[in-house]
């Protein structure tokens, strides 16, 4: 009971989240200086067709009639119409989505395995120069951001020694057809793991980068707990069982010392997330952050606004799912 | 009768810093209980991490030898070390309340080192849990088994974690102030339970502890460690009657129910406190040391 | 532990050293920037067009790090880009840094309504992906130099706003804070006393870290073409330009590159050195 009450209670507080966001965004963009309608036609447009299309895209309003109408629709799944691209904003924008999601994943993924490779050798090691490296290269990972690492990646692979592709998600002579988003997913379901291969390789530097700092900060805050964790009396019990050091950190250490790192990695992700905008946009991916520059760019107003909701559903929803996990996850809690 | 534990000349250090045991030895007879006393500080929760091979990374060991069983484990490469002391030996921790992994269920903490390490099979170890948590006294085993530790009391994880230091029969248990966590009336109990499983089991046990007390309830010999050093090595009955070192007779003094009939609490004198310093002081000089 | 404790100590030092160094390093060249600089930043000359560095073959002296595809002298323009990036550093991350721990300190100190607002304000703010909210002000401002601080500001303040909160609240459960309260001073009295220096160390470190965010926020609008005019060089608008000639001339692309990751991680080291050196329970 007090489980499903809390559980209402943060679904409330996300309803007031998105619809500030909302807001936020719908108000903020109106200012913008410059009439998208009259970019959108060639030169030379008679005023009555510049009224007619603002007529049609509703611009003609109040600014609260534009906002009443546009929430009404957006509750009912109508995010409008793109003005540069004449579709749909929840067609586009639910088709781009995958490509994005893709790429978080897969670079949290990789943070996940990196930062917990580096968060064991410093355990295993602690209190060597082998830990010292560590946390030399930790501390540097984490105070460049991923836009300075999607630079030196593409630097370093992609022009110095050429191994990985750094611009697109797809290569043009892929011949595969992908009947959903998902390509990664879709190509391994299928088998064809070639595909997943090559999609693989595409995507690594891009998601490297979004992934180095987040692996810094995983591999910082989990070998502090492992560190902790290594002076409690269980483990020491474990190991005068005759367990290996190795063994000791992953099964007796680990489970108890990984909490505290998977609260931060759904917070962590979401930043993650918000730092595909900028990486997309140097590696050329199709995925929404590429997507949402343009708009920008533009003044497609109801694609941004159809967007930036998109994002704040997005992190919403990651942070309930990792408090839901926390719960389920720590057997002190489940049983109270 | 063997020397089943035999340590000689055991010498710890702080890493780049001041000696904390000097030059230890004591052995402990099959099947006997050697009882190590000694104020906190004094250095004998070291002698039991250095048998089962649990000295913090601070600690370096300078020199001396750890029989165990025939092999000295301190000539052993760290992974054979570990293997053999998990074999031979087993712990009885201080606390209960920490000593229980807490996001694991009761049950596996026991047999998953017989499964792991022993290779046993899953029922055979199951089978021992339960003949082991009976023997400890533990009702509704089922049902302890599947519990988190959190769901348990403290007296009854300190049975827990008895059960599971005979799981193996080891040879050797080292019991490292077992019940100082406890509450004054669950202490008796887990006392005489020590006492018990040792003798059906035909255990060595090393007791550490700083309680004099509890050394004449439990042990069959003991020794007296002050500031890193053992200042008197003694059989049972004579060591109450005729301690002969002076920090000994000053720790006797102080501890009830022994030379008072009136139960009064004599604290160890300063003078008898200074005077084992300065002999330690007058050692670290002669050794080059810096104290 | 004495020892350990000396250990850690010694790093520290010289990373607040190092990163010192080539933060003033870098001021002294922004600051006399046309007296340093060897070339007009904006002298564009076809003829010397994608000159390489110093070392290498082909090379014209005094265009000691070569020049980009117009002609112009990648040094004189680092060293005039820097003036851009210090600037934005030192105002946007100062008004960030006093905006910011303010409303910290208010939601922290004095809870309640001020708390509920502030945070509520917060939570909006993280469901925003940053970047994006970026290029969305300066769409809706119009490019320039305020302009990029502004929209700094407007994003960035929760970052202090959330952890000054955090510590302000930690800090004011402290018994310390209750009997300065026992002892008659006023609530506004006892934060300025009591709670202040106690959270000043982690103002320090934020401050610098957004230092080091405002450089690479406007290196990212420069990027996306929406910073300051293209006729004033910037680290951020060199980067883009060195991106599409990476294949031809990468020294328009490194040398920017390596200096906005030196910087970067130069104020964040600042930071963390400043506030080891500051925090009451290390010292």
């Amino acid at each position: 009971m007090i489980f499903l009450r809390a559980l209402l209670t943060r679904l409330l507080t996300m309803a007031i989240t998105l619809f500030g966001v909302a807001v936020v965004v719908f108000f903020l963009i109106r200012v913008v200086p410059g009439n998208p309608i009259a970019m959108m036609l060639p030169p030379g447009a008679t005023e009555e067709d510049i009224a007619r299309l603002q007529a049609l895209y509703g611009f003609d309003k109040s600014l609260l009639q534009q906002f009443l109408i546009w929430s009404g629709d957006v509750l009912r799944g109508d995010f409008g119409t793109s003005i540069s691209l004449r579709q749909p904003v929840s067609e586009l924008v639910l088709g781009r989505l995958p490509a994005t999601l893709e790429l978080s994943l897969f670079a949290l993924l990789i943070a996940i395995a990196l930062g917990g490779l580096m968060a064991f050798l410093g355990t295993l090691y602690r209190h060597s120069a082998a830990e010292a490296a560590v946390d030399v290269t930790t501390g540097t990972a984490l105070s460049v951001p991923d836009f300075l690492w999607a630079l030196v990646l593409i630097l370093l692979f992609g022009v110095l020694w050429p191994v990985f592709s750094i611009s697109g998600r797809v290569s043009p002579s892929q011949a595969f057809e992908f009947t959903t988003d998902f390509y990664i997913i879709e190509a391994f379901l299928r088998l064809r793991f070639d595909v997943v291969a090559h999609l693989l390789s595409r995507s690594f530097m891009p998601a490297l980068a979004l992934a180095i700092p987040l692996a810094a900060i995983i591999a910082q805050l989990l070998k502090q707990s492992l560190k902790e964790t290594m002076h409690l009396d269980y483990v020491t019990l474990a190991r005068t069982k005759g367990y290996s050091e190795t063994w000791v950190i992953l099964r007796e250490a680990l489970p108890n010392a990984v909490l505290p790192t998977l609260t931060l990695i759904g917070v962590q992700f979401t930043f993650l997330i918000g730092g595909t905008v900028i990486i997309e946009r140097l590696f050329s991916y199709e995925g929404l952050g590429n997507m949402a520059i343009d708009a920008v760019i533009n003044r497609d107003l109801p694609l941004i606004q159809g967007i930036v909701i998109l994002f704040a559903a997005l992190f919403t929803v990651i942070n309930l799912v990792v408090d839901m996990l926390y719960v389920v996850l720590n057997p002190k809690l489940r049983h109270a | 009768m063997t020397q089943f534990l035999d340590i000689r000349n055991l010498t710890l250090r702080l890493r780049g810093g001041p000696i904390i045991l000097w030059s230890v030895s004591l052995r402990v007879t099959s099947g006997m209980v050697h009882g190590l006393v000694g104020e906190s500080g004094a250095g004998k929760s070291m002698i039991g991490k250095a048998v089962l091979g649990t000295l913090p990374r601070a600690i370096e060991v300078m020199g001396g030898e750890v029989w165990l069983d025939g092999v000295d484990l301190l000539a052993l490469p760290p992974r054979d070390r570990r293997r053999r002391i998990g074999e031979t030996a087993a712990l009885i921790p201080q606390d209960p309340l920490t000593a229980l992994n807490p996001s694991k269920r009761v049950g596996p903490q026991i047999t998953r080192r017989l499964i792991d390490i022993l290779g046993w099979s899953k029922s055979e170890a199951d089978q021992r849990a339960r003949t082991l948590l009976d023997e400890v006294r533990i009702p509704d085993i089922p049902r302890v088994m599947r519990s988190y530790p959190h769901e348990l009391s403290g007296g009854m994880r300190q049975r827990v974690l008895i059960a599971s230091a005979f799981a193996a029969e080891p040879k050797l248990i080292v019991a490292d102030e077992p019940t100082t966590a406890l509450d004054v009336t669950v202490q008796k109990q887990i006392l005489r339970l020590i006492s018990e499983m040792r003798i059906r089991h035909g255990t060595a046990l090393l007791f550490v502890t700083h309680d004099l007390g509890v050394v004449s309830k439990v042990c069959n010999s003991l020794s007296v460690l002050y500031a890193g050093r053992v200042v008197e090595e003694a059989q049972m009955p004579r060591f109450f009657m005729r301690p002969i070192h002076p920090y000994s007779r000053a720790l006797l003094a102080a501890t009830p129910t022994y030379l008072d009939p009136d139960g009064s609490l004599q604290p160890v004198p300063a003078n008898v406190i200074e005077d084992v310093e300065n002999e330690n002081h007058h050692h670290a000089l002669r050794a080059g040391y810096d104290v | 532990m004495r020892d350990a404790r000396a250990h850690i100590r010694r790093p520290l030092g010289a990373r607040l050293w190092l990163s010192g160094t080539w933060l003033s390093i870098l001021a002294l060249a922004a600051v006399f920037a046309p007296w340093v600089a060897p070339h007009d930043p904006l002298a564009q000359d076809l003829f010397l067009g994608r000159l390489p560095p110093f070392w290498m073959d082909g090379a014209e002296p005094g265009y000691w790090l070569g020049t980009d595809s117009l002609g112009r002298d990648v040094l004189s323009r680092m060293i005039h880009g820097a003036r851009v990036a210090l600037m934005v550093a030192l105002v946007a991350g100062t008004l960030t840094c006093i905006i910011g721990a303010s409303l910290g300190v208010l939601a922290g100190f004095y809870r309640g309504w001020s708390d509920r607002i502030i945070s509520r304000l917060v939570d909006i703010w993280m469901a925003f992906p940053p970047v994006l909210f970026a290029i969305l002000l300066i769409a809706v401002m119009g490019p320039g130099l305020v302009s990029i601080i502004l929209a700094i500001v407007v994003i960035d303040w929760t970052r202090f706003a959330r952890v000054i909160r955090a510590e302000t609240l930690s800090q004011g459960a402290m018994d310390y804070v209750a009997s300065a309260q026992i002892a008659g001073r006023t609530r506004f009295n006892t934060m300025i006393a009591e709670i202040l220096p106690n959270i000043l160390p982690t103002v320090v470190a934020l401050l610098t870290l957004e230092m080091g965010i405002a450089v690479i926020v406007e290196a990212i609008l420069s990027f996306v073409n929406l910073s300051i005019s293209t006729d004033s060089p910037t680290w951020g608008g060199m980067i883009a330009e060195g991106r599409t000639s990476v294949h031809q001339a990468w020294w328009v692309l490194v040398f920017p590159l390596f200096t906005l990751f030196l910087t970067v991680l130069s104020f964040s080291q600042l930071g963390e050195g400043l506030k080891d050196r500051f925090d009451p329970v290390l010292r």
